[in-house]
């Protein structure tokens, strides 16, 4: 089941971080494995005589996977929009990403700049993917600003805690049934991403998760089944919890069955 | 002409963008430019002029999450 984002198909529901992998190779081989059809990048100072970015980019470019900047570190609305007008211009593509960080502890979202910047963007033609938190009068002033995409956190980024907030992300998923909503940082583990998946988001985004694991490629593998794996079970829609017991197995006809048992 | 490249103080003879990159040896790489904080685009670089104490960001794709 393909998921559209803007006016373009993907099939995985899984997008990749390029960060933080012990070696160009196993990035390139956690990629594949991943099966993300969308991979985040990034833009840093560039210098004249080591050109770290050329070598990078050569990786990224065969991948073929579809490239969505980020605009990671910003702090302020003008950091984040000059970020990405440089990023549209590099990586030709109209996605950007959108982070204004508000908070070094925890790199929160600044939602104030936050959805100030989304309205600068749209306005230009940006399709925007802003990283926010769960709240829900920010999501909304969001949709306002012409955001089609919600990326509310699942948990500080870096952090690995999963879903801090369950009944947010629930309200959020109720709020907005039609709009793509991605998890976007803070997963650890692949049943944190399966959750996501199971309470009806349309698709996980991380990073530090798979790069920083023992074998980053088996973990991207792992993810990849986790996230399949929530999307189908949201889709095949699940039973509902219950206090008591409920026998699986036929009660009618069991052997040696007497009035005691009633 | 006093710059600050990328967060540098530099010292340059040049006198537009172009030439700044090319004086800085990036010469084909896949960069985006700002000037003061605002992009210059790539086809305006030959015509971007500097002026002194001016501040030049030049960046490329790096790994992101």
């Amino acid at each position: 089941m393909p998921i559209q984002f803007y006016d373009q198909q993907v099939s995985s529901r899984f997008l990749i971080g390029t960060a933080l992998y012990p070696s160009p190779s196993i990035m390139l081989d956690a990629i594949k494995a991943s099966g993300s059809d969308i991979v985040t990048v990034s833009l840093r100072r560039e210098s004249g005589k080591e050109q770290a970015g050329q070598n990078f980019w050569s990786y990224i470019k065969d991948t073929g996977a579809r490239i969505l900047p980020n605009t990671a570190g910003c702090k302020t609305v003008k950091e984040a929009v000059t970020t990405a007008h440089m990023a549209r211009e590099i990586f030709e593509t109209p996605w950007v990403k959108l982070e204004v960080i508000g908070e070094d502890d925890s790199l929160q979202p600044d939602v104030f700049g936050l959805i100030e910047a989304a309205k600068i963007l749209t306005e230009e033609g940006f399709e925007v993917f802003p990283y926010t938190t769960e709240d829900l009068v920010v999501a909304e002033k969001l949709l306002a600003a012409g955001c089609e995409v919600l990326m509310p956190w699942g948990a500080p980024i870096g952090s690995g805690r999963g879903l801090n907030n369950v009944y947010g992300l629930r309200s959020l998923r109720a709020h907005f049934p039609k709009v793509p909503l991605i998890v976007d940082a803070g997963i650890g583990l692949p049943s944190h991403a399966a959750a996501a998946m199971e309470l009806g988001y349309d698709a996980v985004l991380l990073n530090t998760a798979v790069a920083k694991a023992g074998d980053p490629v088996l973990m991207a593998k792992a993810f990849a089944m986790a996230i399949e794996s929530g999307h189908l079970s949201y889709v095949a829609d699940p039973i509902e919890k219950r206090d008591m017991a409920a026998p699986s197995t036929p009660v009618a006809g069991l052997p040696f069955w007497n009035q005691e048992h009633a | 002409m006093n710059l600050t490249l990328n967060g540098e103080a530099i010292i340059t003879k040049t006198s537009t963008l172009a030439e700044l990159l090319d004086e800085q040896g990036y010469g084909d790489a896949k960069v985006a430019t700002a000037v003061n904080g605002t992009l210059a685009p790539a086809s305006f670089r030959g015509a971007t002029e500097l002026t002194d104490g001016d501040a030049i960001e030049v960046v490329a794709p790096m790994q992101g999450g």
